[in-house]
């Protein structure tokens, strides 16, 4: 057995496993949360996906252990707009693929943000990016959606965007102001 | 998954003694092995983590190169900015594999030792000799439209998945590793190896040795470069075929040509047939399209996967012809 120290969604928890335990079963059959979903279970879906220090990941080949001392959040931890997006574009069916895709448009927002490319950026050498339709179906292709509801969860991240870029804008703003 | 003893190594000296325990393996992002471990396709009695090693850092070498750190991760090295100005077909490549996700995890050194996705080697039913040697190979006879048409032996028609190590083998990157007996240097277009009869052994590494690094050369007609994946879906899938290529003409005359292959071969395989041709040839159709020959000639199909060789022709020739036209990707 190994102790292992998590920061999940901000709260301090310890845990005794088995080194072969996945960090999305010490999440949802230790630790009881079972907003993260488990797919496949190798790594093909994205259902599982949780954010490390920030960046997406899948907890399904992630080793509980391997993890010691990192900072998790899962879909329980998150509170964003994008949520409401999400319900106002019908971004989902059955909902199952749902916390993985937010967790992970979150993730990809943030690379996005911080000018790293995708295989369909055209001018890999260019410091802005676009967030294209096109750049977010790449972006997102690890989340696969049974339902395929992609349209909807394409147009919540869309929107998410832009409101973000918006509100970037307001601070400069009311600066200016003064 | 079998249970096993876990160790978390500080240091490269502490990973590099612990090594010697029987059974005993490296464990990087986990992308590949921990899925392989889940599957029972590999038993390790101990796994040493080495994410917490100090080789996460892209340097400047002097004269122009890059050292990249094994545990540097696929998505960092493909936004780090000298790769997309310098080595654009390595952002590029390892930009079309796996995911977002999976690119946050996933290691450069591990990336160089991922596993065939063979579909015989991951089926414990099946015959397959890399995973079981003696086994047979059911993929000769069997379901064999993703396997390599060239490099192949008779016991093993798996391809290598890895699109960055084609990339790697197009830029003459050079493998670091390390053991307690010293640390040595081995080009990427020898560290895999063709299969032969021994399939199992995927490459040089001995038992005991770690991937330090791997060093990307300068090269100028790099920041000239493409890579180009043709697969089954438009995202999210190992390429039927790909390429990486690098092209400097003057006068109409290629000076300076790098290409590799990806999909098609039982490695990365460096196209060098190919680049004899195109060495001092006319930068012209003409010319891409006869080097592209040349190099799939030797190309032996399988029963389902003989597409592949003129999807590789015209691959090769299409890259060249957007490098001629457009330039690089950076």
């Amino acid at each position: 057995m190994a102790d292992v120290h998590l920061r999940i969604n901000g709260v301090d928890r310890r845990l005794e496993v088995e080194p072969r335990v996945s960090l999305l079963d010490a999440l949802r059959e230790r630790l009881g949360l079972t907003g993260t979903k488990k797919g496949c279970d190798q790594g093909a879906c994205g259902a599982c996906t949780v954010l490390a220090d920030g960046e997406r990941v899948l907890s399904c080949l992630a080793l509980a252990v391997q993890y010691e001392g990192r900072e998790i959040t899962t879909i329980e931890g998150v509170a964003d707009p994008i949520q409401r997006a999400f319900v106002r574009h019908d971004g989902f069916q059955c909902g199952y693929c749902t916390s993985g895709q937010i967790c992970s448009a979150l993730g990809m927002l943030a690379e996005h943000a911080a000018g790293a490319p995708s295989a369909v950026t055209e001018g890999l050498a260019a410091a802005e990016i676009e967030l294209t339709e096109a750049e977010i179906r790449e972006r997102m292709s690890g989340n696969l959606c049974r339902c395929g509801a992609y349209n909807g969860i394409v147009a919540a991240i869309q929107e998410t965007q832009e409101t973000r870029v918006a509100e970037r804008d307001v601070p400069t703003l009311v600066e200016g102001r003064r | 998954m079998k249970d096993f003893a876990y160790l978390s190594a500080p240091d490269v000296p502490t990973a590099l003694q612990a090594i010697a325990r029987p059974g005993a393996r490296f464990l990087g992002g986990g992308t590949n092995l921990v899925d392989l471990m889940r599957q029972n396709i590999e038993r390790p009695d101990t796994v040493i983590d080495i994410t917490r090693l100090p080789l996460d850092r892209v340097e400047e070498l002097p004269g122009g190169g890059l050292r990249v750190g094994a545990l540097v991760r696929n998505s960092h090295l493909a936004a780090h900015r000298a790769v997309r100005e310098r080595y654009p077909m390595l952002a590029q490549a390892i930009l079309a594999g796996a995911s977002g996700q999976l690119r946050n995890m996933a290691t450069v050194g591990g990336n160089l030792l991922q596993r065939t996705r063979c579909a015989y080697f991951t089926d414990l039913s099946a015959g397959c000799n890399k995973r079981q040697p003696g086994s047979g190979c059911d993929a000769v006879g069997g379901f064999n439209r993703n396997a390599a048409v060239l490099g192949a032996s008779a016991s093993c028609v798996a391809t290598h998945p890895s699109d960055m190590c084609v990339a790697l083998a197009a830029l003459d990157a050079v493998v670091e590793l390390e053991s307690v007996r010293g640390v040595r240097r081995v080009p990427l277009t020898g560290f895999h190896r063709l299969p032969g009869d021994t399939p199992q052994v995927e490459t040089e590494i001995a038992a005991d040795e770690l991937i330090t690094a791997v060093e990307l050369p300068a090269l100028p007609v790099a920041a000239a470069s493409r890579y180009r994946k043709i697969r089954d879906r438009a995202s999210y899938a190992f390429a039927l075929v790909s390429v990486a290529a690098a092209m400097h003409a003057r006068d109409g005359v290629i000076t300076d040509i790098r290409l590799a292959l990806g999909g098609v071969a039982t490695r990365p395989w460096r196209a060098h047939q190919a680049e004899r041709e195109l060495l001092g040839a006319p930068a012209t159709e003409e010319s891409f399209r006869r080097a592209a020959e040349a190099e799939l000639a030797a190309a032996v199909p399988q029963s389902q996967n003989g597409f592949k060789i003129e999807l590789a022709q015209r691959a090769i020739t299409a890259t060249l012809r957007q490098l001629l036209t457009e330039g690089g990707a950076a």
